[in-house]
């Protein structure tokens, strides 16, 4: 049985293998939609920053997590759209 | 309570809608969707994660996801086309900022706060003890590089300034970083002490992001850009250690790993090594720039005279183009020619702009037709059958001292051959040099002619000079 570490270490090794595999062949036209794209999902560390401020009292680790949290969202919620909005001029007319 | 397997067996489905979501996005029919299954990815993600926290104090949360959403549409509906690179470079540097302060914050609350003392490494294990250095060092860095990238981009900051014994100062802050938080986490007891070793980490972290990207020059930006992404995805993935979080870990690595590879495809598009983009600048020849003689520039209304009789015209479009606001313009050109029986189509160097495929997106805005839009290695041969070359504030891409000139700092880069179309008209404020900051000969050529302006009005006058032609 692996322990908690061994596994998580062996997720990130094929997790780094799957994003070099997933991203081989783009065409130019979507480089920038890709690293946008890409970006927005990097804006994951807001479930991260969830678990950091359920408490309600003011404390410093929760006014980081809160600045995480706002942070992260701008990240995932402008990100997305910005690619979206990129996609949405040329998706159209194939 | 939901049984925590429950919620991790949930978040595959959240990891499935990344990968295929991702993998749809390299396509250009299915990229849209792609970024929506993406999107309805971080959406389950977040589901899930609020399920798992159970009943808590939602005011925090409410109010970060409400600022955070409203500040994020806020910046993409003021945001222009020219400045999506800019955008993106600052989103970046938002979310390196996420997994730094997301590693804070779990320190403060393990280590600082409590009053039991003992080190980071005996309460958090010292796994999470050293992913949270990495984490905040990491994160930190990319928070600076992207805001110095987007003021690069911006312009405000300008110049590519040097700093002395670059690659020993870096070595030294990177070390120092790590010094400093590795004694928080694992030697320090103090819980203001620890606390104050690792506001040591941040500033140091802080300085590594500028010291990498200021001398790095404005053609590099895109380079630098996408491997700024790859490592904010790497700091994501950092902290997924830290807080034991799968989800984290995979996302993270992903876009770490899929940034490093678009990072290595910029490259490759502009024949030069990472490792050469990152010691900084266009260096050695670049300092030649030279004196231009028989340059020839003509008015709009003799050029749209040769547009008339052309049968085929190639239009390219550069960074000008794109700070000009033209493509509309451009776009406009294109259909009066069209309408006229002319061949029109665009030629879309890699690397034109400031990122890579930021031609697309301009002309794209424009409503230009995808089948128009033709990429360099497809339009290359064509030049040669092709009457009018329009260059529209474009300059290195363009210059055939990437083939002629061994010496030369873009030698080798692939370039539109534009030399080889029988007229080429070159719509450019002046004669001053692009970013490599090198001279173009294309410039000084017989059949080439200038039409000094903005972009934006000079195809303005073309499209009206030729309306005006019976």
């Amino acid at each position: 049985m692996m322990g908690p570490l061994l596994i998580s270490l062996y997720v990130f090794v094929l997790a780094g293998f799957l994003g070099f595999e997933l991203i081989t062949k783009v065409p130019p036209t979507l480089h920038t939609p890709l690293m946008s794209g890409a970006n927005a999902m990097s804006g994951i560390t807001i479930v991260g920053a969830l678990t950091l401020v359920t408490v309600a009292s003011p404390s410093v680790s929760v006014l980081l997590g809160v600045a995480a949290l706002i942070l992260a969202t701008i990240n995932v919620v402008g990100g997305f759209l910005v690619t979206d909005r990129m996609l949405a001029t040329f998706g159209s007319r194939k | 309570m939901i049984d925590p397997d429950v919620t991790a067996f949930l978040a595959l489905g959240s990891i499935a809608l990344f990968v295929v979501g991702l993998k749809r996005l390299s396509k250009v029919r299915t990229a849209r969707s792609g970024n929506a299954l993406m999107a309805a990815g971080m959406l389950l993600a977040v589901i899930i994660t609020l399920v798992e926290i159970g009943l808590v104090d939602y005011r925090w949360i409410i109010g970060g996801l409400v600022i955070g959403g409203a500040i994020g549409v806020a910046i993409v509906l003021r945001a222009q086309a020219t400045q999506m690179p800019e955008i993106v470079a600052r989103f970046n540097g938002f979310g390196g900022a996420s997994s730094a302060l997301v590693a804070l914050s779990l320190f403060w609350m393990e280590v600082v706060e409590p009053t039991g003392g003992g080190t980071a490494a005996a309460t958090l294990g010292s796994t999470s003890a050293v992913t949270l250095v990495v984490s905040v060092l990491i994160g930190a860095s990319t928070l600076s590089g992207s805001i110095l990238a987007e003021l690069k981009l911006r312009g405000t900051i300008s110049g590519t300034p040097r700093v002395p014994l670059r690659a020993v100062v870096m070595g030294l802050l990177l070390v120092a970083g790590l010094l400093l938080g590795g004694v928080a986490v694992f030697v320090v007891d103090d819980p203001a002490l620890a606390a104050l070793f690792v506001i040591g980490l941040l500033v140091a972290s802080l300085v590594v992001g500028v010291v990498l990207v200021l001398p790095i020059g404005g053609a590099d930006m895109p380079v630098v850009i996408s491997l700024l992404n790859s490592l904010s995805g790497l700091a994501a993935a950092a902290a997924g250690f830290a807080l034991v979080n799968q989800l984290l870990i995979i996302a993270g690595t992903v876009v770490g790993a899929a940034g490093l590879i678009l990072t290595q495809i910029m490259c490759v598009a502009m024949n030069r090594s990472l490792v050469n983009v990152l010691v900084g600048g266009f260096t050695g020849a670049a300092t030649e720039h030279g004196e231009y003689g028989n340059v020839v520039s003509t008015d709009p209304e003799s050029a749209a005279m040769v547009l008339e009789v052309a049968q085929s015209v190639i239009i390219v479009p550069g960074y000008g183009l794109a700070a000009a606001r033209a493509q509309t313009a451009a776009h406009d050109l294109a259909r009066a020619l069209i309408d006229r029986g002319v061949q029109v189509r665009f030629a879309i160097h890699p690397v034109a702009g400031r990122m890579p495929g930021h031609m697309n997106v301009v002309l794209a805005e424009a409503e230009v037709p995808y089948e128009l839009l033709v990429e360099m290695d497809e339009i290359n041969p064509d030049f040669a059958q092709t009457d009018v070359a329009i260059v529209v504030g474009a300059n290195d891409v363009v210059n055939p001292a990437a083939n002629d000139t061994p010496g030369s700092p873009i030698a080798g880069m692939p370039i539109l051959e534009v030399g080889n179309a029988r007229r080429v008209f070159v719509i450019k404020r002046s004669l001053s040099p692009g970013y490599a900051g090198i001279k173009n000969d294309l410039f000084e050529r017989d059949h080439t002619v200038m039409l000094y302006g903005d972009a934006k009005e000079v195809l303005g006058s073309l499209t009206t000079e030729l309306a005006e032609l019976p």
